[in-house]
């Protein structure tokens, strides 16, 4: 199935040749097999409706991404629509002031509501909680016996007795009072969305206990009711997160996202298997790409795109090492950082800044008109600084709202940093010599590994299906072996020569 | 210091270290193939756990060449096929037709396709609907899609396309595809009979077996259950506590212990006992473990020992499950030769409409339906009824 989607969409986009944007008709087409691959794994119809209407909107019109084909591009969109509308808001466990913190297990019967409790036991005892599990399913044959046992396994202790599910619940907050419980888990009896009388009391147990996160259970499994069962429990309890059960199993799953549509609270939990460590937080990312079939399609993208910036970086580096580095690449890394949050914040992330660098404010603001100035630079400016007269300045200080004065200064000091760079690309060089007779400084620090040359530092790339992938930075020659004094050096003469 | 300057050697710096870095952070996408995790390791613990007090069943199993004890079909004479209940005991409870039980999650959702019924000529726009009708049914998009194209067709060429003609046409369409299929529970007379209950976790098997247990005791017959489901915790009392509701035999094993030997142990205690039907438990599994699913197959050779012989193997399948079904009847069915469906939870609000597809693509027929909590509330599948009940 997955493989013949994966030839269906190369059938379709073969035949289109690269354009500059996405056409609506690429989309579409895209679109009407994305709608069954969706449908197959599960998705509500109503839900696959809504998301196509946002992943069109969102695709039509988009640049043309210069590594994927059309198709390519939608599904990479697609993908990260999944994981947007799978993500989102994630639960964080609050601890109630005045213990007990109540949580409440509801569902459908056959979800694995019971296991599942005994699993969420099990996960707040390794968070050093002293969970007390509570037996509120009187309805299902031995159900309590179950909670025992799976309490006895993770050695939480089970409050039941038979009377009915509300006072259970009720005297349980009792119980884990005078117990010294700070965590009260009520397990409930499976029922169906549409019994009302069930659902009534289901919320009489909630009433009871005022829960602070109630969850929702929900098979994996579940085909397009999973919308009618989330509707209703919601209605009724006012759900704070789903928890995905049977996920070991090999249906995609569509039923989390709309799950997720619906209810709008994030699916806090995933049961992968039975065994009662097999509970883990939930991955948006890894369901988006299951839910969508078409893992090998996305790994092909990720690489496509992986390969693409990587070689833009490998350029940039090599431009700067060796003093072609234009101001338009300048601008290009610029932009980059900027995607990644303030300024004053990554410099104090970059290793190897001097301290007085660090602590300088630095107002974002500057980066703006840095980009206005190179912005108005002719073509020819940009590559070729120095063709830079006065009254080409006085052009570009007018276009960027500048003055001359400004731009000659970030001219002047884009080529003392081209030099700068070009030196240190040879100091490195010098001091890996250095190193290797056993006379270099070692600080001990992270960074300052062998290597070097413009290849990544680890290029172990593990592809083995499941494992990580890692990539390493991208080195620039010596760069990785400079220490603070040289960067003071380097300062100091690059502020001697600006000012 | 220049702001200006801080920029330059701050670009410098990352483009130099970081740039790659924290673009590659960024894009560290998602582990792509989502490996069923800890299956393997699940299972391992499983084994050996069976290991302990399996051995000696084990070897003689294992060195057996399997028995086989599928009734051909063909059999006539000695097939007694099941006939309706009849009501035995007071009070006398009115067995609730499929349709009345269905009644509560009909209403529900009457009137979805109720503009097509009143529609002149159906267009464009209602067959998107009578479609999307099926899929939401959990029919899967394949078949629905098929459906459509198919009864589209035929009404063109008989010009019968009127909303309440379509829909019959339809209807008709799909009883035709999975009539005349023999849906009666096999018991074979003198014999040990086996029926097998197989399925993933949480659909039911247990609650199926003790509401049959009752059923077939109100039948005559003599049925003694097996608790073959030795790893959930106290799914074995779970069946004793239905076995004494029904007034049943059965025969249990230890929590951990292997469900072949459990198995077999019921059999010959069946045989001993005179009970001519043994309902067999096993642990719910997920149908992508292989090694649960051997061990499964085990369970149905070790059945077909003699005096055992397997008449049934039951797939239970809950009627909330979507597409997954499909895979799952194939799975089982492959590794236990399913020889019907057991469709559960039909009284909420899915409608289990992947057992068409399983009927019409595999050929395995639906045989009973779970409408309720109660132990009257398994009934025979009445395959009209549940076509009409996906359009409701």
């Amino acid at each position: 199935m997955f493989q013949s989607l994966t030839d269906k969409f190369d059938g379709i986009f073969s035949r289109l040749s690269k354009k500059g944007v996405l056409t609506e008709d690429d989309v579409d087409e895209a679109l009407r097999e994305i709608r069954l691959a969706l449908l197959e794994a599960d998705v509500n119809i109503g839900v696959v409706r809504s998301l196509r209407d946002r992943i069109k909107e969102r695709a039509t019109g988009e640049a043309v991404h210069k590594a994927l084909n059309p198709a390519q591009q939608v599904i990479k969109i697609v993908n990260e629509e999944l994981t947007e509308s799978l993500g989102g808001e994630t639960i964080s466990i609050t601890y109630n002031d005045k213990p007990p913190t109540v949580v409440m297990m509801a569902g459908l019967q056959g979800s694995g509501k019971t296991t599942t409790s005994g699993k969420l036991a099990k996960w707040f005892k390794s968070q050093g909680r002293n969970p007390l599990l509570v037996g509120a399913d009187l309805q299902r044959p031995a159900a309590v016996e179950q909670l025992r046992t799976l309490g006895r396994q993770v050695d939480v202790p089970v409050f039941s007795e038979a009377s009915d599910p509300v006072e259970v619940a009720r005297k349980s907050i009792e119980e884990a009072r005078s117990t010294g419980r700070d965590v009260v888990i009520v397990d409930t009896a499976g029922r169906l969305a549409i019994d009302e009388e069930l659902m009534e009391e289901v919320r009489l147990i909630s009433e009871a206990v005022s829960p602070h996160y109630t969850f929702l259970v929900v098979d994996a499994m579940t085909g397009q009711d999973a919308v009618t069962v989330a509707e209703s429990f919601h209605d009724k309890l006012e759900l704070d997160g789903v928890i995905l059960t049977k996920l070991d199993g090999d249906a995609r799953g569509g039923a989390a996202l709309s799950v997720k549509e619906v209810v709008g609270r994030p699916i806090a939990f995933a049961a992968t298997g039975e065994k009662l460590d097999e509970f883990e937080l939930f991955h948006p990312d890894r369901m988006a790409s299951r839910i969508l079939g078409m893992g090998d399609v996305l790994t092909l993208i990720e690489k496509a795109e992986e390969t693409f910036e990587q070689e833009e970086a490998e350029k940039a580096a090599e431009a700067l090492m060796d003093g072609t580095f234009t101001l338009d690449d300048f601008l290009e890394q610029m932009q980059q950082l900027k995607k990644m949050g303030p300024l004053s914040g990554l410099i104090g992330m970059l290793p190897g800044l001097p301290k007085e660098m660090r602590d300088v404010e630095v107002d974002d603001g500057e980066l703006g008109k840095i980009e206005a100035i190179i912005k108005s630079m002719t073509i020819a400016e940009r590559a070729t600084p120095e063709i830079i007269d006065a009254s080409r300045r006085a052009r570009i200080a007018t276009g960027s709202g500048t003055n001359a004065n400004q731009v000659a200064m970030l001219v002047k000091q884009f080529s003392e940093m081209q030099k700068m760079m070009k030196r240190m690309g040879g100091m490195g060089t010098k001091k890996a010599k250095k190193n290797r007779k056993g006379k270099g400084k070692n600080k001990g620090a992270k960074g300052k590994q062998k290597g070097g040359r413009v290849t990544p530092k680890n290029t172990a790339r593990v592809t083995e299906k499941g494992t990580k992938k890692t990539k390493a930075p991208l080195m620039l020659p010596g760069l990785d072996r400079l220490d603070e004094e040289d960067f003071e050096k380097l300062a100091g003469e690059l502020d001697e020569l600006g000012s | 210091m220049d702001p200006i300057l801080i920029v330059l050697i701050a670009i410098a710096v990352f483009v130099a270290i970081g740039g790659v870095a924290f673009v590659s952070t960024r894009r560290r996408g998602p582990d792509l193939e989502l490996q069923p995790r800890g299956g393997d390791t699940a299972v391992l613990d499983r084994d050996t756990v069976d290991r302990g007090d399996v051995a000696v069943l084990d070897d003689a199993v294992l060195d057996d060449p399997a028995v086989d004890g599928t009734p051909d079909g063909e059999q006539d004479s000695d097939v007694a096929v099941l006939d309706k209940p009849e009501v035995i005991e007071e009070p006398p409870p009115v067995k609730p037709s499929f349709f009345e039980r269905l009644g509560k999650a009909r209403s529900a959702f009457s009137g979805y396709l109720g503009g097509l019924v009143g529609l002149g000529k159906v267009d464009d726009e209602a067959w998107e609907d009578l479609e999307e009708a099926l899929i939401r049914a959990d029919v899967g998009v394949a078949t629905s899609m098929a459906l459509i194209e198919d009864v589209r067709s035929k009404a063109k060429e008989n010009s019968t396309e009127e909303g309440a003609q379509v829909l019959e046409l339809l209807k008709e369409r799909m009883r035709a595809e999975i009539a005349d299929k023999d849906r009666g529970l096999t018991v074979d007379d003198g014999k040990t009979n086996v029926w097998l209950f197989v399925g993933v976790n949480g659909v039911g098997k247990t609650t199926t077996i003790g509401k049959l247990g009752r059923r077939l005791k109100e039948e005559g017959h003599k049925p003694l259950m097996a608790a073959g489901d030795t790893f959930r915790a106290a799914a074995a009392e779970q069946l004793t506590m239905w076995a004494e509701r029904s007034d049943c035999e059965i025969v249990r094993g230890n929590e951990g212990g292997d469900p072949s030997s459990v198995i077999f142990d019921g059999i010959q205690a069946a045989a001993s006992r005179d009970c001519n039907i043994v309902l067999a438990d096993t642990a719910g599994r997920l149908q992508n473990k292989s090694n649960l699913m051997d061990e499964l197959s085990k369970v149905r050779r070790v059945a077909a020992k003699e005096p055992g012989h397997v008449s049934e193997v039951l797939l239970v399948l809950d009627a909330t499950t979507g597409q997954n079904g499909m895979v799952q009847a194939k799975v089982f069915a492959e590794a236990v030769e399913v020889t019907g469906v057991v469709l559960t939870k039909l009284d909420g609000s899915a409608k289990g409409g992947i057992v068409f597809a399983i009927e019409s693509e595999l050929g395995i027929p639906v045989k009973l339906v779970g409408l309720g909590e109660g132990v009257e509330d398994l009934v025979d599948f009445d395959p009209d009824e549940f076509i009409d009940a996906l359009f409701e």
